[in-house]
């Protein structure tokens, strides 16, 4: 039984006067009905990573990967034809930002039937009733008013809920949520991620849930991937992330959120030192070493990858 | 949206009445003008008599509220030199100035559109560098020029087209052709500006991340929204153009409103000017005013929903 | 984090072949402008009757003391050109300078006060924009006249709105920025901000809005001569040389051609070189 999502050394580079590459090695795995979460800071190439799983980079970015299967299915050598009909089909994904990722000029109900028409054989009226259905599910009263409005007449957190009743429409097997409440209130983050969490479940689907935010991780992932500098440095299920992280940037992640209760009053905040490097073209080794405490001589060439128990690994030279 | 049309209401008369008002002075700008009508043998007591006759012995202040006042009911007095009355006359010359406008705003879009949809999906190739060497190149062209030269390559060499008069539909490409040129460069860059904008905005992604086809992505949403811009500048390039026909007019001899204006100067037919610039003020500010409501209709942000 | 296109993109500003064509051809003129006199052949106003309607080098029987040839009154066609180019020149530059003031100074004052004033300026705006410019200009001159300094009067009375619309929009935006709310609280006058933090930020994109004005200018006076009110003959401008060769233009087609290039050639130029500086200051129009 093959997973969900199969990535084994993703690598995406933009430009070509002086290529970046955006994400250098990352391979994880996505099975059904699991919530995994890819966490990293601002820049570490994770939203990248996520938008490349279903081909939505922009024009002049190339991906490559030793392994890219959904369902078995390899998805690297897709036309864009072929790949649209998977997308919004049995894979979906919703973005960070809900206030600018509708179209202004069409109303919400007209927005999420064309998805079912386009991928489903059904008439309009079929189409209008599942989306009045996906949207109570989100918690949305009303929906068949709301149904008739426009994107700028709701507030950010329901057209969220909207974006995700509408990558629903086609009961997909895998949704990618991009940062899903970075843009959003305090209030309303806790309440759509308890919505995902719940969806996930009943549904039984595959979330591969993209983030900054370690609380989040701790909330509801079951497995975590931590991303640097775009390569995945270390994967585990989360208890055991939490518990007893090997990779020493993931170390100083969890050194730096203060925990009330476990920290004293004149206990500095961690930290980790320096910044995140500029990895050019040809650059071998760890990305971390400038950072870490354990760093030596050959952590400038290859980086092993190491095994610290059945489901979890990570990218260092140390010992597990 | 009451309110906001009520608004502009406003403008727009203030504006009439203001142009009203330029309309006005620039005629009397020469000064006396029963010295004009009358003529350069006329005798003292002529020029007292056609003063009187036409009313030009009132104070200032009381012609022009007399003009605005019957410029309301519609009444734009008579020309001196036709004889007839100039709202007639108007009415007569417009057809041929508002087929002429139409033609090239209909040929300006069918050909900007298209260009700058093409330019902007294919953005910084050669064909979008192609079709941004072209909008410059039309740009530059001045106008009169381009009408007499194709005057000669497709009325003369070629005998396709009629080089003058407006008696068939024919008559009207290559005059429309001519008004389509000043538009085309202004209306291909915003609608492929905006295309560009359109396709790199989130609810694109968002669309292409339904699986929606290339056509509905493209059609359907990106140009929806490019096209709000597009068709406001449309409708205000129109608006240009219909001001700005008195020459294509006179190169090709069509007797629109244009001409008339023109003749009226050389004649010195006072009535008929200022009536002509109040007129295309008119449809201009009335043009802006439609591209505005189009604007709402196009973008449901502005229904003040 | 969103994903930007990083594609390579087309050469800008002074790396851009196109502005340094623009650059030479503005040149050319510019030169041809200023020492005219010292470079004519003959006399542009001479009149040669039996001398009329020769053609020009490239084609059969020219004569090479009339390079371009000569028009239907005789007079040597270069000369003309080069004349032509001088009045179109200056025309472009002092009713650019006219309208820049005009046009300046109100969407400053508009941009910077705001509230009534900047009602008062959009006003102004829009009826401007309602009134035909062509026409007006037209009855200006035919009623009072052609003459130079009454040409160039009007056309600057009339051309003022990109100015002021550029001009207020740009102001509204430094307006806003941090460093001068800073000299505000340092407790500089108004004029003094105004000169010192608004013009000199706004400055790169009104110089771009000057050279789309001149060679707007150009074309609008081109129009006018070639309806014959514009610049005053015997003074060779292109339009009216354009005019004057109409009745001839079926039997000696490069008689409209040869002035009507040259007005395409310089704007062309003009715009060219006016869009490789708004690309090199950055100065797309807000």
């Amino acid at each position: 039984m093959s997973a969900l999502l199969e990535i084994e050394g993703l690598q995406v580079e933009f430009g070509r006067q002086s290529p970046t590459a955006a994400v250098r090695g990352a391979s994880f795995v996505v099975e059904s009905g699991e919530t995994h979460c890819l966490v990293g800071e601002s820049g570490c190439g994770k939203s990248v990573t996520a938008l490349s799983i279903m081909n939505l980079l922009a024009r002049g970015a190339r991906r490559r990967a030793d392994k890219l299967a959904f369902k078995g299915g390899d998805l690297r050598g897709l036309s864009d034809a072929a790949m649209s009909r998977l997308r919004g089909n049995e894979m979906a994904m919703i973005f960070q930002e809900p206030m600018t990722s509708l179209n202004p000029a069409y109303t919400v109900g007209s927005q999420m039937t064309e998805v079912l028409r386009r991928h489903k054989h059904v008439n309009q009226r079929a189409a209008t009733d599942r989306a009045a259905d996906l949207l109570a599910r989100v918690g949305i009263t009303a929906p068949g008013l709301r149904l008739g409005q426009f994107p700028h007449q709701l507030s950010g957190g329901l057209r969220q809920r909207v974006m995700i009743a509408m990558a629903l429409m086609c009961e997909p097997q895998l949704l990618i949520a991009d940062e899903p409440t970075t843009a959003l209130d305090v209030t309303v983050q806790a309440q759509i991620l308890r919505l995902l969490a719940t969806l996930q479940r009943d549904l039984g689907l595959g979330l591969l849930l993209i983030t900054h935010d370690l609380g989040i991780v701790a909330r509801i992932a079951t497995r975590v991937s931590v991303m640097y500098a775009g390569e995945v440095v270390e994967s585990a299920a989360t208890a055991d992330l939490f518990a007893a992280p090997k990779h020493p940037y993931t170390q100083g992640l969890l050194r730096c959120v203060p925990v009330p209760g476990k920290i004293q009053r004149d206990q500095p905040l961690g930290s980790i030192p320096g910044t995140v490097p500029r990895i050019g073209p040809g650059f071998e080794g760890c990305a971390f070493r400038d950072r870490c405490d354990f760093a030596d001589a050959t952590c400038a060439h290859t980086v092993p990858l190491h095994n610290a128990g059945p489901t979890h690994n990570f990218l260092c030279r140390l010992p597990a | 949206m009451l309110q906001f049309l009520v608004r502009r209401l406003i403008v727009a008369l203030l504006v009439t009445v203001t142009v009203m008002t330029l309309a006005f002075m620039l005629t009397r700008l020469s000064g006396d003008l029963a010295i004009s009508i009358a003529g350069p043998s006329a005798t003292k007591a002529d020029i007292d008599a056609v003063r009187l006759a036409y009313g030009l012995d009132r104070p200032l202040v009381v012609q022009f509220f007399d003009w605005v006042g019957h410029a309301a009911t519609g009444d734009l007095g008579d020309s001196y030199f036709f004889k007839t009355r100039v709202s007639q006359l108007i009415g007569e010359r417009m057809p041929v100035t508002l087929t002429l406008g139409l033609t090239g705003l209909v040929i300006a879009l069918v050909v900007s559109l298209p260009l700058g949809i093409l330019a902007a999906v294919r953005e910084n190739t050669p064909f979008d560098r192609a079709v941004q060497v072209v909008a410059l190149l039309g740009q530059a062209m001045p106008s009169f020029w381009l009408g007499l030269i194709l005057m000669i390559v497709f009325g003369l060499q070629l005998g396709w087209l009629p080089i003058s008069g407006a008696d068939s539909w024919q008559s009207f490409i290559m005059p429309g052709v001519v008004l389509a040129f000043s538009a085309i460069p202004a209306l291909t860059r915003l609608t492929r500006a905006g295309m560009i904008q359109s396709m790199g905005s989130d609810y694109i992604r968002t669309a292409r991340a339904k699986g929606l086809s290339r056509a509905s992505i493209l059609l359907k949403h990106a140009l929806r929204n490019a096209a709000i811009p597009v068709v406001a500048i449309a409708a205000v390039q129109l608006g240009f153009m219909l001001g700005g026909s008195i020459v294509i007019e006179q190169v090709f001899a069509l007797h629109g409103v244009g001409y008339l204006a023109w003749e009226s100067i050389q004649k010195n037919d006072f009535p008929v000017v200022q009536s002509v610039v109040l007129v295309l003020a008119v449809i201009y500010v009335a043009l802006t005013m439609l591209a505005d409501m189009m604007n709402a209709v196009l973008d449901p942000r502005l229904r003040g929903g | 984090m969103s994903v930007s296109t990083i594609t390579a993109g087309p050469r800008r500003g002074w790396r851009s072949a196109g502005t340094w064509i623009g650059a030479i051809i503005v040149g050319i003129a510019a030169f041809c402008a200023l020492f005219a006199p010292l470079l004519v052949p003959h006399d542009p106003f001479a009149q040669d009757i039996p001398n009329r309607l020769m053609v020009p080098f490239w084609m059969e029987g020219s004569s090479p003391d009339h390079l371009l040839g000569t028009d239907q009154l005789g007079r040597d066609y270069l000369a003309r050109l080069i004349y032509g180019c001088r009045i179109s020149m200056m025309i472009g530059v002092t009713v650019s300078i006219v309208s820049g003031l005009i046009g300046i100074t109100l969407g400053v004052l508009g941009g910077f006060m705001g509230g009534r004033i900047d009602d008062a300026v959009l006003f102004a705006i829009t009826t401007r924009l309602s009134i035909p410019v062509v026409l007006v200009a037209l009855a200006v001159v035919g009623l009072l006249g052609s003459s130079l300094p009454l040409l160039v009067i009007t056309l600057g009375l009339l051309q003022w709105d990109r100015f002021a619309v550029v001009a207020r929009s740009t102001t509204m935006q430094v307006r806003n920025l941090d460093f001068v709310s800073a000299a505000w609280c340092a407790g500089c006058s108004r004029f003094r901000i105004l000169t010192r933090e608004v013009l000199p930020n706004i400055a790169s994109h009104l110089v771009v809005v000057a050279t789309l004005e001149i060679a707007l200018a150009i074309l609008l006076e081109a129009a006018l001569s070639f309806l014959g009110l514009g610049v005053p003959p015997p003074l060779p401008s292109w339009g009216l040389m354009i005019a004057e060769a109409k009745d001839y233009m079926f039997f000696s087609p490069w008689v409209i051609m040869i002035p009507g290039a040259a007005l395409f050639v310089l704007v062309l130029g003009i715009n060219l070189l006016g869009d490789g500086l708004r690309d090199q200051f950055g100065a797309r129009s807000p």
